[in-house]
């Protein structure tokens, strides 16, 4: 579904990712985790084209995000992102959030947009709020439209970039348990977090980055119950106590 | 000598008054699609481009709108173009309030968080869906204020079109005066439709900013 293949990207002179190799299969979950500053985030960017890279190829159902001829927009729309500010847009209200891409982009018809939109607000478990504006939402409850209106396009794939890094600690729950229903209903995600109490829950596997380099990708169990290198060793020290 | 009362010098500066507000209307509406092509041109990023709008920018800010008068209105007779205080006035008008909105508008762009963008590009969005759904409706709210106050300036900038023979308010005002020899009545009377033109749009701005730092809390 998405391989990533000896992906490496330099800002000027800096190098943030190297040689990054790895691959998904449908309905796999993946989780991304690692020291801030290790290119988790630049790397879950580079699988939708939003962040360029020089080296290597990068492919999502068979189709090349760096090659020029790939139509960006329309690999994009396959694949949902999760931003960790929620990137709602404010002008608009709940509703016009999650149909306006349905519309401008699939070309659905308003009606058709809007009965998607209400089915998935329902899901997340805002039926009630479909007219407010984001600002009248809490973190957690804007997070959860967010993800709503990622799955609007209907995606084969779903990107988390630290979806609850903004949140107030008793909001983190509630969109974890959206994203547990997602991974159990087999969607394919890749999740950049440091939730590992989800990446216990559902992840296949977990890739554990440092300096732009995966240093392990291994099967969740594996990571937690005995991480090879010193760095995942020090890592998963600090953050489980 | 003809006699001119007092309630015939304010009657005939309020008619032209008229041509003061029409220019500022037609340099505001000109100025702001031109100012609007430029802004969509200076955003999109594309090296060259970007440039020449930025020395376009540069060059209007930079020298005095009277220069610029001059140089429309001299120059291009010069090179056989001939023009007539009319159209000399609004050309020069309409770049000189594009140079300024471009400016104003670049920034209110720029305010919103990049983010935007990208939530934007990840729904498949393409670059002009972008800038027209998501991004310039949010930099019109930023932007409604400090337009609205620019327009301020552009109704009194017209008062310098007087001099290459305009005839709007200012020019009016001095004709008045060269016939009737009472110039303070007749420039206090100018002051005060000045003030009745450019006092309403100032207040609107002061309320549009009060609405929005309202709603940004």
């Amino acid at each position: 579904m998405i391989s990533i293949d000896g992906v490496s990207k330099w800002y000027g002179q800096f190098q943030v990712l190297t040689d990054c190799t790895t691959e998904l299969k449908k309905g796999e979950v993946v989780v991304v985790c690692g020291p801030s500053g290790s290119g988790k985030s630049t790397l879950i960017k580079t699988v939708n084209g939003l962040e360029p890279f020089q080296k290597g190829a990068i492919r999502v159902d068979g189709v090349s995000v760096s090659d020029a001829k790939t139509s960006l927009p329309k690999l994009r729309a396959k694949i949902g992102m999760v931003f960790q500010h929620f990137e709602l847009f404010p002008h608009l209200t709940i509703t016009e959030n999650l149909t306006l891409a349905q519309i401008k982009v699939l070309g659905r018809s308003k009606d058709e947009a809007m009965e998607k939109g209400i089915a998935l607000l329902e899901r997340v478990g805002l039926r009630a709020h479909a007219n407010k504006y984001p600002v009248q939402l809490s973190g957690g409850q804007q997070q959860r439209v967010a993800i709503a209106r990622a799955l609007s396009m209907d995606p084969i794939a779903m990107l988390f970039d630290e979806p609850t890094s903004a949140l107030d600690p008793e909001m983190i729950n509630e969109v974890l348990d959206v994203m547990v229903g997602l991974a159990r209903d087999g969607m394919t995600m890749m999740c950049v977090t440091h939730e590992m109490g989800f990446a216990k829950k559902v992840a296949h596997r977990v890739l554990f980055m440092d300096e732009g380099v995966i240093v392990e990708d291994v099967p969740k169990d594996d990571f937690f119950a005995n991480p090879r290198s010193d760095r995942a060793k020090d890592f998963l020290a600090k953050i489980l106590h | 000598m003809i006699e001119f009362s007092l309630w015939d010098i304010a009657f005939d500066l309020a008619l032209a008054a008229r041509w003061t507000i029409l220019l500022s209307l037609i340099a505001f509406v000109c100025g702001g699609a031109v100012g609007l092509l430029l802004l969509v041109i200076r955003v999109s990023g594309n090296g060259w481009v970007a440039l020449f709008v930025n020395l376009y920018v540069e060059l209007f800010q930079g020298t005095p709108l009277l220069m610029q008068l001059f140089l429309v209105f001299f120059g291009l007779p010069l090179l056989g173009v001939e023009v007539s205080p009319w159209l000399a006035a609004t050309v020069t008008l309409t770049l000189y309030t594009s140079a300024y909105l471009v400016e104003i508008w670049r920034g209110c762009v720029e305010a919103v968080p990049h983010g935007q963008w990208s939530a934007g590009a990840s729904l498949g969005m393409r670059y002009p869906q972008q800038l027209r759904h998501i991004i310039l409706p949010q930099a019109l709210q930023v932007a409604v204020a400090p337009t609205v106050g620019f327009l301020v300036q552009v109704v009194k900038s017209t008062a310098l079109t007087s001099i290459i023979g305009f005839v709007e308010l200012t020019k009016t005002s001095s004709i008045l005066t060269n016939a009737t020899f009472r110039p303070f009545p007749i420039y206090g009377m100018v002051a005060l439709l000045y003030f009745a033109m450019c006092f309403p749009l100032t207040w609107y701005a002061r309320q549009l900013e009060k609405k929005q730092t309202a709603r940004q809390r």
